[in-house]
C-alpha cells in the first residue's frame, strides 16, 4: 500500500504510539497517508478506537510475527 | 468548537506509579479532541514542581505491587520478591532502591517517563490548575512549579467540571 509518510513506533508503550501518531498526522494533509510500525499489542485496538474517534479512517491493521502495521488516511 | 468533548481530571497522589494515570489520561484524551484540564491538590501538587526527580515509589504496604528485578536471567526477573512489611521498613534507603528498579523496568518497557508525558499534556495544551490552598498548606512556591500553571479553588474547578463529559478523581 502506498503511503506519505511512515512512523516508527517500534518499542514504545501506550499512549507513545498514538500521541506520536497525531503529532505526525498534524504534518499531513487530508487524505494523506501514514504507516505506523508498532510492537504494542495493545495498539491494535488503540488504533481502531483513535480511528472512530477522531474520524481518520484505519485503511489497514496488520499483524506479522510481533509487529503491527497500520495505515492510516487523515481526515 | 462548541460540541469539543471534555476531560476534567482531579490528580490527588504525588508517588511515581500514580503520577502515570493522569499524565496518559490528558495527554491521550487531547490527542482525541478533548479539551482536557487537571486539577492539581494535595499531594498531586508534587507532579506539577520543576523537578521531578523526586517522585518515589513505594513497596511497603502496597501488596498488590509484583516486585520483580529489571535485569538478570528470566527464571531471575520472574521471581517475585515477598519481603514483609517488618523488613521494609527498617531497611534504608528502601524506597529509593525500589524507585530506582521501578525507573529501571518502565525504560525496559519503552514506557514514557513522568517529565516526557508532562510535557506532551503541555504540548497538547491540556490546562492544569494547581490548587492554591494546598499550595499554601504545604509551604509551596509559585516558583516550585512549572510555568503555565493556573492557580485557584474548587469552584475553578466547577466552572471546567461542570460541563465536562468525563470527570475523574485520581
Amino acid at each position: 500500500m502506498e503511503f506519505d509518510k511512515e512512523l516508527d513506533a517500534r518499542g514504545l508503550n501506550c499512549p507513545l504510539p498514538i500521541l506520536r501518531a497525531k503529532k505526525t498526522l498534524n504534518e499531513l494533509a487530508s487524505g494523506q497517508v501514514l504507516k505506523i510500525t508498532s510492537t504494542d499489542p495493545g495498539s491494535v485496538k488503540d488504533f481502531a478506537a483513535f480511528a472512530k474517534q477522531t474520524g481518520n479512517e484505519l485503511l489497514s491493521s496488520t499483524e506479522a510475527g510481533n509487529e503491527y502495521t497500520f495505515y492510516m488516511k487523515k481526515k | 468548537m462548541d460540541d469539543q468533548k471534555k476531560l476534567a481530571i482531579i490528580a490527588t497522589k504525588g508517588t511515581l506509579d500514580w503520577a502515570y494515570p493522569p499524565f496518559i489520561l490528558a495527554s491521550t484524551a487531547a490527542a482525541l479532541g478533548y479539551e482536557t484540564q487537571i486539577f492539581f491538590t494535595f499531594y498531586g501538587l508534587q507532579l506539577l514542581r520543576k523537578d521531578l526527580s523526586g517522585l518515589k515509589v513505594s513497596p511497603l504496604g502496597n501488596p498488590g505491587m509484583p516486585m520483580k528485578m529489571p535485569f538478570g536471567p528470566k527464571w531471575f526477573k520472574n521471581i517475585n520478591w515477598n519481603i514483609p512489611n517488618a523488613v521494609q521498613s527498617i531497611v534504608p534507603f528502601y524506597e529509593d532502591v525500589a524507585t530506582s528498579l521501578m525507573k529501571m523496568t518502565i525504560a525496559n518497557n519503552g514506557v514514557a517517563t513522568i517529565p516526557d508525558l508532562r510535557d506532551l499534556c503541555h504540548e497538547a495544551e491540556v490546562k492544569f490548575i494547581a490548587c492554591q490552598m494546598t499550595v499554601e498548606l504545604f509551604a509551596f512556591e509559585h516558583s516550585d512549579f512549572i510555568d503555565g500553571v493556573e492557580y485557584g479553588g474548587a469552584a475553578t474547578f466547577f466552572e471546567f467540571a461542570g460541563e465536562s463529559d468525563i470527570c475523574l478523581f485520581i
